[in-house]
């Protein structure tokens, strides 16, 4: 039953009846709703409570500046703490208020309410503090009760961010904005307008207005379906611009996309100029009682009147320290609403303002003192400013106006700067500081045809046309006499100066005398302005309330900082279509089907590449499968994807220079033909990298690295010669994905690269190790490169990528009488520390350098520079004790030692002396090795040092850090 | 999200780039430089309120390491003081 609408009018489709649930109740709104229209409509008063002392609440707002009603939406609208003005009503949605349980008639926690004089400004902070506030947070902030996030991510459709450009951006559609658009668009310039409404047309949507003497929304739909003409044009509705950025880039969240399947999308929009017709927002009045269920802005009773066609209330009193007002009740009274009186706090009232009020009552120099009625307004009680003539009227709604505030928010995130203009009672824009433009209601433009002519003005400059001929508007007058709160006598109880957070006039003043000083220091003791709605209603009154109390003017006082967003976006517009999994998709080599099909446990494995971990057969547990991936290499064969090692092709004359250069030890000795493996530093003299150089010619060489620093190296490689030796001839060309790579490794390597049919000679005399040669393997284009990363005999087979896969069948059937086994990245771990090579994010954690990890042979003595070599010679000068690479032997070989875990002193409680890097089954051994950075470790051999973990110490034997073939013979074989 | 002008590519969005930190003085020569010195290049990078010079690296487009003059307070790309280019 919507018994509070009128039968004709609205912007609403009465044909296309929607049913919502409200707090578990059923009813029916209109297309064109928004969910506070609708309830309304229905006489639903009570839609809320409040954030802390639990109060009860109405519908206060039409729009964004909604500080009371904030609903929970679930099913597949599912969103939190959404302003009730700005839910665009659809069939089937479901909606709860937030900070209420079970219901806002029945809310347990109203029992604050008792005990709200005991609940001051600061009085979380001041009560819960010892031990600490975080202690009590949790509790307190559940008790607040704001709803949380959805538990899921949406079940169908998805959120999408876009780039967009242009010439003039408009934010706005309502008569300054329009205007703005046609002149800029009619000059043919990119035009982007976007506004925050479900329509076009802004206030005159609220209001009846007219312009060239017939209705404002005949215009209004002229003007669209002229821009609806202009290809140069993009006009979104239901997309509010939330953040202004630098270099005018603006933020655009569209919603109620044609698409449903998108649920917000995110525009990027990158202007030229930008022209705010943001409009104005009015603010409240500030008196006892000013928060009750039924007490609404002037404005927003209009805006529900005329636009959604209800009623709000039966018999109302408006209370004003302005003209706009009284155009208000005229509006209501021409609907049938029963207009008991004005309350105007001016002593004189001007005749503009007289001509819309008729025969309603006004009571000049008079305030509301304070509201009867705790769920529902029942009257008021009304007073001059001096308290006498006290008076009560019966009215079931009582509006009010504290005057207009121009929505500045966008223009003060651009950093332009605030003034404060007396004549509105507010602050407006000042001067511009990015290629931006305030025009009407935004600038304090607050009649039609001011509004008209400050918007076309603006598009024509920003576009270098004419101003076209205005159509006729009313120049409707405006004044004002400042009202921040009412403080006649007999006005008793809680006034409110920020309806959502529950802070009142009283807050204010103690925060004050507490020496809260600055208005940025108010906001934050007392969290008014820092609800949903920002204070977009009661800021400018919590500014006069402070300029009141200090005896400064406003000026002085200032506002607070304006920060994005303007109002709530959800995370997923935010991010868009960036979820991880689009942002950085994992990478994958040819092999990763094979690996699939053949079981392979896959993962991540640095760089997103996706590697294969182990090849699990039958039922076989985790240890078995990697042990057996282990012995096969170590006893006859095994064969692993290389690929994702980063690769990087040098061509030039100077690259030899250029080597010498980045690299610690000497590359430019190499022939043709040769490798050699590096190590990398950055500046400050810590490992970056290591890898090996290959010489493919006189002036070109190819050069790999880790797998998860390719990048790194790239733009290490990249800043030096662009920076540095700009002048140096070298041209660095990344082909980490034009070469992949099967590394077949094991004693029998030879035997089955031989068995794949290859026409380059394997044997050692001719290919021996750290050698490499083009030919032919398996009929496939190929360089076959004697590196090592196993210990074993290795042939590292590279072809492209189109061949890889190829290559990969061929060598498992070509080793299959051999033993091979496919080895995934565990028992590569496991072999490389048998070996005690490093691993970097293992051994190497931004503190050791080489010599730390025992390869002080790889810094070279006979060049006189190279990055790094500076700062590791004055870091080892001053003889400091160092953490060395050891290797470590569990004195009982069956106890495993968690990687990571300290090195302390006889096992005590004292500070370590080391840590394990990384500890692995070997099998060669059969017995559990690991290796430690340990103070002063290189000249520890054979001592025992303890491992401390939380309930346990583990004994252990120092040695030096390699486990197999200390020599090296079999990777030379 | 500023827009950097790239000599290549004309003015392009913040996020086709990687932030190559303020410009130091050149690296001294590490055969004749105080130890003071050398620690003082490597540690000490301007960061002043105002005006700096900076590196971006166009690692989302052209490859290209640029300087530009920005100001700290606003963002604003600005000419340097004697800027060359």
């Amino acid at each position: 039953m919507q018994d509070r609408r009128f039968p004709t009018g609205g912007r609403i489709d009465r044909g296309q009846p929607l049913a919502f649930r409200f707090n578990g109740k059923e009813y029916t709104g209109f297309s064109g709703d928004t969910l506070a229209s609708a309830l309304l409509a229905n006489n639903v008063r009570l839609t809320a409570r409040s954030f802390k002392y639990h109060r009860p609440r109405g519908i206060v707002g039409s729009g964004p500046e909604e500080p009371a009603t904030l609903v929970e939406l679930d099913g597949r609208h599912a969103s939190a703490n959404q302003a009730a003005t700005t839910v665009r009503l659809e069939d089937g949605m479901a909606a709860r208020s937030v900070n209420c349980w079970p219901s806002p008639g029945l809310d347990v926690g109203a029992v604050n309410q008792l005990f709200a004089g005991l609940i001051p400004a600061g009085f979380y902070y001041k009560t819960f503090k010892w031990p600490g506030w975080h202690l009590y947070e949790p509790t307190i902030r559940k008790a607040a009760g704001l709803a949380g996030a959805p538990e899921a991510p949406p079940l169908d459709g998805h959120f999408e961010a876009v780039h967009a450009h242009a010439d003039v951006l408009v934010v706005g559609a309502g008569p300054a904005g329009l205007m703005a658009a046609l002149v800029a668009g009619r000059a043919g310039r990119r035009v982007f307008l976007a506004d925050e409404r479900i329509e076009a047309g802004g206030s005159l949507l609220d209001r009846r207005l007219e312009i060239a003497g017939r209705p404002a929304l005949d215009w209004v739909a002229e003007s669209v379906a002229e821009l609806e003409t202009m290809p140069n044009v993009t006009h979104l509705q239901d997309a509010s611009a939330w953040a202004y950025r630098e270099h005018n880039c603006l933020m655009v969240n569209e919603r109620s996309l044609v698409n449903s399947t998108v649920l917000e999308r995110n525009w990027r929009v990158r202007a030229g100029r930008v022209i705010l017709a943001t409009g104005a927002i009015e603010r409240g009045l500030v008196f006892p009682q000013n928060d009750r269920p039924g007490v609404m802005l002037a404005s927003a009773a209009q805006a529900y009147v005329n636009r959604f066609a209800v009623k709000p209330g039966e018999r109302t009193v408006v209370f004003a320290n302005n003209d706009s007002a009284y155009g208000v009740a005229s509006d209501l009274r021409a609907s049938g609403i029963d207009v008991a009186a004005i309350v105007d706090s001016r002593d004189v009232i001007p005749d503009f303002a007289r001509n819309f009020a008729g025969d309603i009552p006004i009571r000049a120099g008079a305030v509301v003192v304070g509201v009867r009625g705790r769920r529902a307004v029942r009257g008021v009680a009304v007073a001059e400013r001096d308290g006498r003539g006290a008076e009560k009227i019966d009215c079931d709604l009582l509006l009010h106006s504290g005057g207009w505030n121009p929505t500045v928010h966008l223009f003060s995130q651009s950093r332009g700067r605030l003034r404060y203009d007396d004549s509105l009672a507010t602050f407006v824009p000042d001067e511009a500081v990015q290629a931006c433009a305030s025009v009407g209601g935004a600038a304090g433009e607050l009649s039609l045809a001011s509004a008209l002519r400050t918007g076309a003005e603006a598009a024509a400059k920003a576009t270098g046309t004419k101003i076209p001929d205005l159509p006729a508007a009313t120049e409707e007058s405006y004044s004002i006499a400042p009202l921040w709160h009412v403080d006649a006598p007999g006005a008793k109880g809680k006034a409110f100066l920020d309806i959502q957070n529950d802070v009142t006039v009283d807050d204010v003043r103690l925060a004050l005398i507490e020496g809260y000083d600055s208005v940025e220091h108010v906001k934050r003791y007392t969290t008014g302005g820092m609800g949903f709605d920002q204070g977009k209603t009661g800021n400018v009154n919590i500014v006069g309330t402070i300029a009141r109390q200090k005896g400064v003017p406003l000026q002085d006082v200032g506002t607070t900082t304006f920060r994005p967003p303007y109002t709530p976006v959800s995370f997923g517009a935010i991010g868009g279509i960036r979820e991880e999994s689009v942002v950085l998709p994992y990478r994958h080599t040819p092999v990763t089907r094979w690996n699939l099909d053949r079981g392979a446990f896959m993962y991540e494995a640095g760089a997103r590449w996706r590697r294969p971990g182990y090849f699990p057969c039958g039922d076989e547990m985790f240890q078995e499968t990697v042990n057996r991936e282990c012995r096969a290499v170590r006893e006859c064969v095994g064969v692993y994807d290389g690929s994702p090692l980063g690769k990087f092709e040098l061509k030039g004359r100077d690259v030899d220079r250029f080597l010498d250069h980045i690299y610690t030890n000497l590359m430019s000795t190499l022939k043709p033909g040769q490798c050699r493996y590096g190590l990398m530093l950055t500046e400050d003299g810590l490992i970056l990298d290591d890898g090996v150089a290959m010489r493919l010619g006189e002036h070109r060489w190819l050069v790999s690295t880790s797998t998860a620093h390719a990048d790194t190296v790239h733009g290490h490689m990249d800043e030096l010669l662009q920076t540095q030796f700009p002048d140096w001839n070298v041209h660095v060309t990344p082909v980490t994905s034009q070469w992949n790579n099967a590394t077949v490794c094991g004693p029998k390597a030879r035997e089955v690269v031989a068995a794949l049919d290859t026409d380059i000679d394997l044997s050692p005399e001719e290919l021996p190790f750290m050698r490499f040669a083009d030919g032919h393997v398996a009929g496939l284009p190929a360089r076959v490169v004697r590196v090592s990363f196993t210990g074993e005999l290795s042939f590292e087979i590279n072809v492209a990528p189109r061949h890889m896969r190829d290559l990969w069948e061929r060598i498992m059937e070509a080793g299959e009488p051999f033993g091979i086994e496919p080895v995934g990245s565990e028992a590569s771990h496991v072999l490389r520390v048998e070996k005690g090579f490093l691993s970097l994010g293992h051994e190497v954690d931004g503190t050791v350098d080489a010599h730390d990890l025992g390869m002080g042979w790889i810094m070279s003595k006979k060049k006189g520079d190279y990055v790094g070599k500076r700062s590791v010679e004055l870091r080892r000068r001053g003889n400091a004790i160092r953490r060395e690479l050891v290797g470590l032997l569990p004195v009982d070989p069956n106890v495993q030692i968690p990687e990571g875990a300290p090195l302390t002193p006889g096992g005590e409680t004292r500070p370590t002396e080391g840590l394990v890097t990384a500890c692995v089954w070997s099998v060669v051994l059969d017995r559990w090795v690991a290796l430690a950075l340990l103070e002063n470790g290189q000249s520890r051999h054979g001592e025992t040092v303890h491992v401390r973990l939380k309930n346990a110490t583990v004994a252990a034997d120092v040695m030096a850090p390699v486990f197999y073939d200390p020599e090296g013979r079999k990777m030379r074989s | 999200m500023m827009l950097i002008p790239c000599p290549f590519c004309g003015h392009r969005s913040e996020s086709e780039f990687a932030y190559g930190g303020p410009v130091k003085p050149d690296r001294p020569d590490p055969h004749t430089t105080s130890d003071e010195d050398w620690v003082e290049y490597l540690t000490t990078v301007p960061n002043p309120l105002g005006p700096v010079q900076e590196r971006w690296w166009h690692v989302k487009g052209c490859g290209t390491w640029l300087t530009i003059w920005r100001d700290t307070r606003t963002h604003d790309i600005v000419e340097g003081p004697g800027d060359a280019g």
